[in-house]
């Protein structure tokens, strides 16, 4: 088979890069702002702004549910969601190890087309390089995107307030699973696909219902254990959740048991966790259900006075425990 | 026939109350899992709290990177020193601290060090790099040293002549004998690992009520399987009846699984084997038999190791035998956490000390 493959002259600046550019990129993600081709996009915005970056390094770049380019669009949509804006434009840098297939690039190119057509957001610059074979692997992206927050909405981390309830937005683990089960070196398989997705929709419809929401996060790395950490040093309030609430796949489930892993500390990449005053919460869990990526959302715990900055996870049986934040990463065991 | 879901709530608080009735007409009770998967399991459903007041639960050494020797450490990162090596590890041993650093502190340095979740991955990196030595280090009890055994078969069927082991396995019932003669618990019952016992089947326990009177109930990990075997042990301890009680039937034999044990005898021989917290026990690890010689690390690649260091305030040794809790190590939260881990068991994710640290258990 003849394959084309990126070679160190695509990242020249020169001759190839122009073709690579103008043959894939701009081919599949152009837009008139795009098209101008200038060293820096130029765009007109008006109200509160919302700017985030990310890096993805996924390994395997292609994983049941997804790839590394639905994942560095979805990632970067959510970032701006999570504070309540509106994804208008993001940029796209690429990394490429020499080796790559222009067969998989394109691949990976369609899949970020996909993610921009169904979250709406535009990509408007972007950089290409090409590294030696063994500086990186396969592709490295970082995304950066712009987001316009509606007057009126103020949501972040710290705003958690006691007697406020928590809302999971779906099932939790499906990703870090999905991610694991493709690796090469983990000789097991999992029926699980990656959860991936862009929530901007999702939490518009939130906060029109709702505009009284206190804090969004989407729990990535490090899990929703993690995350609900990270809101309750942030707001120094307590957190108590039911782990008979929270939603888990048995398959997931399956899996940590296999690999002893707890799935309250895997990554998701389509779920968010929302903070909502309780007279609000039955209307906002049931606008998410309307919603495809909120479908299974439901209530999981509230928001305390008592153990400020600790989130206390109340067991099956009705024991309390500590659930700490993500110390390292989660190992299988070996015993 | 409906399976039995083995986290059913209803039936867990079924016998959490036959406990809290059989428990009432004993006196104080201490019962060692010896297990460190057991440890994990006890605190994520919270089973410390729900038991009645005069239970108390202990850890034992059933974990395979805490019970690891430092020396067997050092040994390792000298093995990782060596030019043109892999070395191929499970996970949780790559940030234990030897005398001076950890494997994740050479790899940080440069040396080639993998995570593996099997001994068939590292013989497949061995097949891919022709020209490395790549150095398996085997850290395991019964349950691992079997498919270790299998990969140095395979190894020697395919002709792989770069593929070594570091065996360091251990075997378990030697260290539940060990602390039981030296005495410095006083235990009234045992919670027998699930996993190990697959492999060398209930009978291998029999030595704790014949020797020690001391009843045993192999457990499995669901909180049911492990309510089970704390309701069996001190129905056990109640009728004054010390037998070896199997409350794991889906998965544990009498006399275990004879493939496995004739595999891991076909390339191991049992020896005596050094144990963190333990020291020398007789006849208690698994050591590369002659007939394999090739493929054993120890022998293909001998290294004079100097005397091994130990942080001078660490007391991961008398956790192991269960003679202080973690929170009696002065280090615990203080300077030894998960992120900067001073011994093995606040490392490995069966470790006692991980356990308390996870689980909020603090002084």
């Amino acid at each position: 088979m003849n394959e084309k493959r990126i070679t160190l002259a695509y990242g020249s600046g020169g001759r190839l890069t122009h073709q690579l550019i103008k043959d894939i990129f701009v081919k599949h993600l152009g837009n008139e702002i795009l098209y101008q081709m200038n060293d820096s996009a130029v765009v007109t915005l008006n109200g509160r702004l919302a700017f985030t970056t990310d890096s993805y390094v996924v390994s395997p770049i292609f994983f049941p549910g997804g790839d590394i380019g639905k994942l560095a669009v979805n990632g970067t949509v959510n970032d701006l969601a999570m504070v309540g804006a509106e994804p208008l434009y993001m940029s796209l840098s690429i990394i490429i190890e020499e080796g790559l297939s222009l067969e998989e690039l394109e691949k990976i190119v369609l899949s970020i087309k996909d993610a921009v057509e169904e979250s709406g957001v535009r990509i408007v610059t972007g950089d290409t390089k090409v590294v030696e074979k063994g500086k990186a692997d396969k592709v490295f992206i970082n995304t950066s995107g712009i987001g316009v927050i509606p007057n009126g909405i103020d949501i972040s981390g710290n705003n958690a307030k006691p007697d406020e309830v928590i809302v999971v937005s779906g099932t939790i683990g499906d990703h870090g699973i999905a991610i694991l089960s493709a690796r090469k070196d983990l000789s097991f398989s999992a029926d699980v696909k990656s959860d991936t997705a862009p929530l901007n929709r999702l939490v518009k419809k939130m906060i029109e219902a709702v505009p009284e929401i206190s804090a969004l996060r989407d729990p990535t790395r490090g899990g929703l254990a993690t995350t609900l950490n990270e809101i309750a040093q942030a707001s120094n309030v307590g957190i108590e959740i039911e782990e008979s609430e929270i939603p888990i796949k048995d398959s997931v489930k399956n899996a940590c048991d296999l690999l002893g892993i707890d799935p309250l500390y895997i990554a998701n990449e389509g779920k968010l966790i929302a903070i909502v005053p309780k007279d609000k919460a039955d209307l906002l869990v049931e606008v998410m259900r309307n919603s495809p990526y909120g479908k299974d959302a439901r209530i999981i715990g509230r928001v305390t006075r008592e153990h400020p900055g600790k989130v206390v996870l109340i067991t099956r049986l009705g024991a309390r425990r500590l659930l700490d934040m993500l110390s390292g990463d989660p190992l299988p065991r070996i015993c | 026939m409906k399976n039995l879901d083995y986290n059913d709530t209803q039936l867990s608080k079924k016998i959490l109350s036959e406990i809290k009735e059989v428990s009432s007409s004993l006196g104080d009770i201490t019962i060692m899992e010896f297990c460190g998967t057991h440890t994990h399991s006890i605190f994520r459903f919270g089973i410390r709290d729900l038991l009645p007041q005069n239970i108390t639960m202990l850890s034992g050494p059933g974990c395979p990177v805490c019970v690891t020797d430092n020396r067997d450490i050092d040994y390792s990162l000298a093995l990782a020193e060596m030019p043109d090596t892999i070395i191929t590890t499970f996970g949780d041993m790559i940030k234990v601290p030897g005398s001076s650093k950890s494997l994740q502190d050479i790899k940080a340095e440069g040396k080639d060090i993998r995570i593996v979740y099997s001994c068939m991955s590292a013989l497949e990196i061995a097949e891919q790099n022709p020209k490395k030595n790549v150095i398996f280090l085997g850290v395991g009890f019964e349950t691992t040293a079997p498919t270790v055994a299998g990969a140095i078969i395979e190894a020697e069927r395919k002709g792989i002549d770069n593929f070594f082991v570091y065996s360091m396995h251990k075997l378990t019932p030697p260290a539940m004998r060990s602390i039981l003669e030296l005495g410095e618990v006083k235990l009234n019952g045992i919670l027998g690992p699930g996993h190990v016992s697959t492999v060398i089947g209930s009978e291998a326990w029999k030595f704790l009520p014949d020797d020690y009177k001391i009843p045993i109930a192999i457990a499995g990990f669901d909180i049911i399987d492990i309510l089970l075997g704390i309701r069996a042990l001190l129905e056990m301890i109640r009728d004054k009846n010390p037998r070896v009680m199997n409350t794991y039937l889906r998965a544990v034999k009498p006399e275990g699984n004879k493939l496995a044990q004739d595999m891991m005898y076909e390339v191991f021989e049992v020896a005596d084997s050094y144990w963190r917290g333990l020291g020398k026990l007789p006849e208690s690890g698994l050591r590369i038999k002659e007939k394999y010689k090739d493929f054993d690390a120890s022998k293909q690649f001998p290294i004079n190791i100097s005397e091994a260091n130990e942080h001078r305030l660490c007391r991961c040794g008398e956790v192991i035998r269960g003679v202080i809790s973690p929170l009696e190590c002065p280090l615990f939260d203080e300077v030894c956490s998960p992120s900067n881990p001073v011994g093995p068991c606040m490392v490995s994710s069966e470790g006692t000390c991980s356990a308390y640290y996870l689980y909020g258990v603090r002084r």
